[in-house]
């Protein structure tokens, strides 16, 4: 062997040893560790969440030994699939990564494993780091750590900074707002391929993750005095609060966009409103974080740095419970408006996270965990959630605070601060809207809204009547599962 | 002498075993098939009686008797079951009086016939009694209401099976002539029914994208290049019904064309010579002769079509609402949602009317056309 080719391996066995040894003292795991075990992960189709654990899986499977297996089934089956294998005592699955909201069915039964003690020995994992929000609510269920954090989930508004300077439009403070620049944008070619294009695209598809923007917009008619009020129930006596003023004016906007929309909106799921907005075809959409980081793909958007984001927009008038009707704000019915304007932020879903099997093997809820852990680690969470892809968005005070991971992923400084500050507005707002984790909140949500909303932009049912299902739908479900259990559930997690 | 009373019983059991051999040999058979066929049924049937809850480590089934089909037929799910209803007007009260009329001639009819059975009575009721019922439900949901999953599903079984049977027919007609190339033709018909139902129903959503779709440019240059099939009910349930009637009319040709090509050919031959046409040919010869395996592909069909999911689940996923949701997609959305016991009451509606629609089809049309074979 030569001196060059002699320096040449060694130098890579250097290389490898080392990219090796980082990966290991990150995880806090010895190579080979778990040697022969395999986890069964489910998650959802995706493309996005499943792409970074898929990506990531094998890494992980070299350092540890441990073999991930991703299995994905589409959005509206994981609920149940879940819950089929473990209430069944099938346990094919040993983990998952879903909504902490469903978290509530899971833990009560006994099907998740408390992951308290695990989180408390992981300094790997640097949880200081994770948002108080994500760490303390998300993760938690009754005080105990069940679910780790690995996205965190806020819807917000993003517009076409470039066609609103155009058009002399500042971004909107109201959901008016929305509407008139909607109005006004539509029919406008906004990525100059001679094609008119469309006002709003919001994500309308029954079945899909499409009823979050429904909350998203009636946050803000319906909370005004802090998280603690919540918007579903009343939280004297867990009346539904999808009978009003409030919820009827959420509705009008909700509908009324779907009029500047693309023709088939009402089909549409989140990945293709995404796809639309990236190729220019959008003045306006609701959405979680991702658009922030898709828009940044040169390979595949149009709009890199026309993007402006906003924290959800608010209304000038909300609602009195006492009446139903809604009220002009001032100081006190909305001490948290901004220019006389509500605004109440939704964490919208609460950020996919990944919760163990109870009845899993020992060292598989070990590995399990492990992988879930390695994954919400800076090392790799700080690189993910900046890639659009991957459906992770930032949860980590790193992520916040270091604009420079941004800016090296593609983002222009000023679009960096634009982005993380309305996340972060939405983080630390009063007013932020909690999701709803009262037992079976799936069947409220996914069930009973998704449905009356379906009809309702499908024109079967009018305003009032879409009110009235989703109301009686909410109250039978109360009936149901147990009025004074879902009232003080309800209660707990506004911390009341 | 007379055989002692040990050998006497064992006599008597061989003689026994002599004269049902038969029965004893199919009963392992039948008790198997019962098993199979009734413990779903059964397990079904205590479902729709419960609720799910879960429980710890696990989950229980709480009786709650009728609680699922109150809710499907007069609670909270009546608009997803039945629909939503519109007042009925002049005309729609007109066309329910006009075919309750006619069933009760029917049955009076029937009744002052001689050969009038209890079965025939009891059965004769319950049909005209659910098809009454379902012609008031169509009136009052198609009119200025909203039909629910059991219209819809009606809708695709009986204009599905309509017309894939009328294309069937005329296909095999065509190819039961002496063509060129009628082999070929026959393959290529054939060849949708071979096709997994979800790769259909795949490869119709690709087809009717209207932005994306092979068509795109075509839709443009006729102008519908921003129209949305799926966000309108008619227009959603009929791409439903042409991705179905394209699966399913092979199956049609298929068997029809079998009947028609074993059709007696020295009438035919007889028919030409004395200078009959066509359509004669095929009114008194070739329809008489096909007309029971006719009765009994369309009775066929009729079953298989009120199982239809795929296709509306795949191409719209139900939607516009629930504008395309067939009975069979209502119960496995419900039992996706773990509303166990309201899938079951679901299904077990399908079962009935399924039932009642296929056994008055064999009864109405089945036996008179097995009445007109030559």
């Amino acid at each position: 062997m030569n001196t060059k080719k002699l320096c040449r391996t060694t130098a890579s066995v250097l290389l490898v040893g080392a990219a090796t040894c980082a990966l290991v003292s990150g995880g806090a795991h010895a190579a080979g560790e778990f040697d022969g075990v395999e986890v069964n992960i489910m998650t959802f189709t995706g493309p996005q969440i499943a792409e970074p654990l898929q990506r990531r899986a094998p890494d992980f499977n070299a350092a540890t030994g441990a073999k991930i297996n991703i299995v994905t089934v589409p959005f509206s089956d994981l609920y149940g699939k879940l819950l089929t294998d473990w209430a069944s005592g099938t346990n094919a699955i040993d983990a998952a990564v879903f909504a902490p909201q469903w978290a509530v069915d899971y833990v009560v039964p006994g099907f998740l494993e408390s992951l308290s003690q695990r989180v408390a020995a992981d300094e790997a994992l640097q949880q200081d780091d994770i948002a108080p929000f994500f760490r303390e609510f998300s993760q938690k269920y009754a005080g105990e750590t069940y679910m780790l954090t690995l996205d965190g989930d806020f819807q917000l508004v993003y517009y076409r900074s470039d066609v609103f300077d155009d058009a002399g439009l500042p971004a909107p403070e109201t959901w008016e707002d929305y509407i008139a620049a909607a109005a006004k944008l539509h029919g406008t070619d906004m990525n100059g391929d001679g094609t008119p294009d469309y006002g709003s695209c919001i994500s309308k598809k029954r079945g899909a993750q499409a009823y979050w923007a429904i909350l998203s917009i009636a946050g803000g008619f319906l909370q005004s005095r802090g998280t603690s009020q919540g918007i579903f129930f009343d939280t004297d006596t867990m009346a539904p609060l999808a009978n009003n003023e409030g919820f009827a004016a959420a509705l009008d906007v909700y509908t009324e966009t779907t009029a500047y929309g693309p023709p088939d909106e009402i089909n549409l799921d989140v990945g293709d409103t995404r796809g639309l907005f990236t190729s220019g075809r959008c003045a306006l959409t609701i959405d979680w974080g991702d658009i922030g980081t898709l828009a940044i793909d040169p390979a595949n958007s149009q709009v890199v740095d026309k993007v402006g984001t906003i924290m959800l927009p608010g209304s000038r008038n909300v609602l009195d419970r006492a009446s139903g009707k809604l009220v002009p704000c001032d100081a006190g019915t909305c001490p948290h408006a901004v220019n006389g304007v509500n605004r109440a932020p939704f964490a919208a879903f609460g950020g996919w996270s990944g919760g163990i099997n109870a009845n899993a093997d020992d060292r598989v809820k070990d590995a399990a965990y492990a992988f879930f852990s390695y994954m919400s680690q800076p090392a790799q969470s700080n690189e993910d959630v900046t890639i659009g892809r991957t459906g992770f968005n930032p949860y980590r005070l790193s992520q916040f605070g270091d604009i420079d991971l941004w800016v090296k992923a593609g983002m222009s400084r000023a679009a960096a601060q634009d982005y993380l500050g309305a996340i972060q507005d939405s983080l630390n707002s009063p007013n932020m809207v909690l999701d709803l984790r009262i037992p079976k909140n799936q069947a409220y949500q996914q069930v009973v809204l998704d449905n009356a909303l379906a009809r309702l932009l499908a024109g079967e049912i009018d305003r009032t009547k879409a009110m009235r299902a989703i109301e009686d739908g909410w109250n039978e479900l109360n009936e149901e599962n147990g009025v004074d259990e879902q009232h003080a559930a309800y209660r707990a997690t506004l911390g009341r | 002498m007379p055989p002692s009373g040990a050998r006497g019983g064992r006599d008597r059991l061989a003689e026994w075993l002599d004269r049902n051999a038969g029965k004893v040999f199919i009963l392992p058979a039948v008790l198997t098939l019962l098993a199979f066929a009734l413990f779903p049924l059964l397990v079904s049937a205590w479902l729709s009686l419960t609720r799910l809850r879960l429980a710890a480590g696990g989950f229980s089934l709480e009786y709650v008797g009728w609680l699922n089909f109150k809710k499907l037929f007069f609670g909270s799910q009546q608009y997803h079951l039945l629909g939503t209803f519109d007042r009925l007007g002049a005309t729609d009260w007109s066309i329910v009086g006009a075919v309750l009329a006619l069933f009760l001639y029917l049955f009076v009819r029937y009744l002052l016939r001689p050969g009038v059975s209890v079965v025939g009575v009891i059965g004769r009721s319950i049909a005209f009694t659910v098809a009454s019922a379902l012609t008031v439900l169509l009136v009052a949901t198609l009119g200025g209401g909203f039909p629910g999953s059991l219209v819809v599903t009606l809708f695709y079984v009986f204009a599905g099976v309509s017309i894939q049977f009328g294309l069937g027919l005329g296909l095999a007609l065509l190819c039961s002539q002496n063509i060129t190339g009628r082999n070929l033709f026959r393959i290529v018909f054939f060849l949708p029914l071979m096709v997994t139902p979800v790769g259909i129903a795949y490869m119709f959503r690709m087809l009717a994208d209207m932005h994306k779709g092979p068509f795109a440019h075509l839709w443009a240059a006729l102008g519908l290049g921003e129209f949305a099939w799926a966000s309108d009910p008619w227009t959603a349930r009929l791409v439903v019904l042409i991705g179905d009637t394209w699966q399913w009319t092979p199956f049609m040709f298929i068997v029809l064309l079998a009947a028609i090509e074993s059709q007696p050919r020295d009438q035919m031959e007889a028919a030409r010579i004395d200078g009959a046409g066509g359509w004669q040919i095929f009114r008194d010869i070739t329809w008489p002769s096909i007309a029971p395996v006719a009765a009994t592909v369309v009775l066929i069909r009729l079953i298989e079509a009120f199982k239809i999911i795929d296709l509306p689940n795949v191409l719209t996923n139900g939607g516009p609402g629930i504008a395309t949701e067939s009975l069979t997609l209502h119960a496995f959305i419900a039992w996706r949602t773990q509303d166990l016991g309201g899938s079951a009451a679901v299904g077990y509606t399908l079962l009935f009317v399924a039932t009642v629609a296929c056994l008055s089809f064999f009864n109405f049309a089945g036996r008179k056309a097995r009445g007109a074979a030559p």
